[in-house]
C-alpha cells in the first residue's frame, strides 16, 4: 500500500486527538487569573454580627479557604456535606462568604444545613465577588499565609478535588 | 369553560407580571451609550454566547453596574478592559489580545492556509509533469508502429 495513502489518515488521527481533548474539557470552566496573585483586599460585615467586619489582611499567616456560597444555590447544598466534613477536620479555617443573598435567608439556611464556617461574611451587592472574578457560587478559593490565591475550586467542592487537589497543597502550603 | 377561563386569565396575570424586573434606566445617555459600547466587547461569563450588553444574567446586570459606574468615574477604555480582564481572564474579551499564548489562535488559521497551498502547488505541478512526460521512448515507438503497420486498422 502507498505510503501517502495514509497521510489523510494521520490528519485524522490527530483531529480525533484534539477533539477528544476538547471534550474532556468543561467551557464553563474558565482558568482564574488571580491563581498565584495577591488575593483582593476587602473588608465586609459578618453574617452573625453585621456590625462586625472582617477583612481578607485578618487571615495574613494562615492558610485558608474563602468559600463562596448563597442560600438560593443549589449546587452549594452538594457540596455541604463534604465541606461540613472537612470542618470537623479542623485542618484550616474556611471562611463563607454568602454572596448577593439576604442575611436573614442565609442564617436560615445554615441553621437548616448546618455551619462549616469559622465565619461568614456578607456580600449583598456582590462587589466583593466581582473582584474575586466568580462568576457562578460556589467558587472556592485556597490562600496562603502570605494572601496569595493558590487554587481556584469552580463549582462545588468534591471528595476528589479535596484529596487529590486541595488538601496536598495545603500540606505543601502550611510548611 | 369558566374554569378555563378563570385559569388563562390568572396566567395571563401571573406571565405579563413576569416581565422581568425593570432595567434601570441611566441618568446620563452618554454613559449608557459608552457603557453599552464597551460590554458588547465582552463576554458574559455566565451565558457564554452573549455579549454582556445583551445578557439579562444577574451577573450581567452586576458587571453593567459596575461599568456604568466606572465609565461615570471617567476611566479609559482600556483601564476599564484592565478592569475585567484582570477579574475574569482574557476570555472575557471577544477579541483576545495578540500575546504568545494566543499566536497559534491568530495565526494558526494563516499556517494552515499556507502549508494548504503549498501541498495544493505539488501536487498539480506533479501532474503536469506527469503528463508532458514522453509516454513512450523512441525505440518503443518503432516497435509500436511497426506492429500497427502489419494491423489492419478499422476505418
Amino acid at each position: 500500500m502507498n505510503k501517502k495513502a495514509l497521510i489523510p489518515l494521520g490528519i485524522f488521527a490527530v483531529l480525533v486527538v484534539f477533539l477528544a481533548i476538547g471534550l474532556t474539557r468543561d467551557p464553563h470552566e474558565i482558568p482564574s487569573p488571580f491563581i498565584g496573585k495577591p488575593s483582593p483586599a476587602f473588608t465586609a460585615p459578618k453574617l452573625h454580627s453585621p456590625e462586625q467586619t472582617f477583612s481578607g489582611k485578618d487571615m495574613l499567616g494562615k492558610v485558608w479557604i474563602l468559600n463562596t456560597w448563597a442560600s438560593w444555590c443549589v449546587a452549594c447544598r452538594q457540596e455541604h456535606p463534604i465541606l461540613m466534613e472537612f470542618a470537623k477536620t479542623k485542618t484550616i479555617p474556611v471562611i463563607g462568604l454568602d454572596y448577593k443573598d439576604q442575611n436573614t435567608e442565609g442564617l436560615k439556611w445554615l441553621a437548616r444545613f448546618g455551619d462549616p464556617y469559622d465565619l461568614s461574611i456578607t456580600d449583598q451587592d456582590g462587589r466583593i465577588g466581582i473582584d474575586f472574578g466568580v462568576y457562578g457560587v460556589p467558587e472556592s478559593f485556597l490562600i496562603d499565609k502570605m494572601g496569595i490565591i493558590r487554587y481556584k475550586q469552580i463549582g462545588p467542592v468534591t471528595v476528589e478535588a479535596l484529596r487529590d487537589k486541595i488538601l496536598p497543597m495545603v500540606r505543601e502550603l502550611q510548611k | 369553560m369558566k374554569y378555563w377561563l378563570a385559569l388563562i386569565l390568572t396566567l395571563q396575570g401571573v406571565l405579563s407580571s413576569y416581565a422581568g424586573e425593570a432595567i434601570p434606566l441611566a441618568e446620563d445617555p452618554v454613559v449608557e451609550q459608552r457603557m453599552i459600547a464597551i460590554s458588547e466587547e465582552l463576554r458574559c461569563l455566565v451565558c457564554q454566547n452573549e455579549s454582556l450588553a445583551g445578557s439579562r444574567a444577574d451577573l450581567a446586570m452586576d458587571l453593567r453596574r459596575e461599568l456604568r459606574t466606572l465609565v461615570k468615574a471617567n476611566k479609559s477604555d482600556a483601564e476599564i478592559m484592565e478592569y475585567m480582564v484582570s477579574r475574569y481572564g482574557d476570555f472575557v474579551r471577544y477579541r483576545p489580545p495578540m500575546k504568545p499564548l494566543t499566536w497559534m489562535l491568530w495565526f494558526g488559521p494563516f499556517l494552515l492556509l499556507i502549508g494548504a497551498l503549498f501541498f495544493l502547488v505539488r501536487v498539480v505541478r506533479r501532474q503536469q509533469a506527469g503528463s508532458a512526460a514522453p509516454v513512450l521512448d523512441a525505440d518503443q515507438r518503432k516497435k509500436a508502429q511497426s506492429l500497427l503497420k502489419d494491423t489492419e486498422l478499422p476505418s
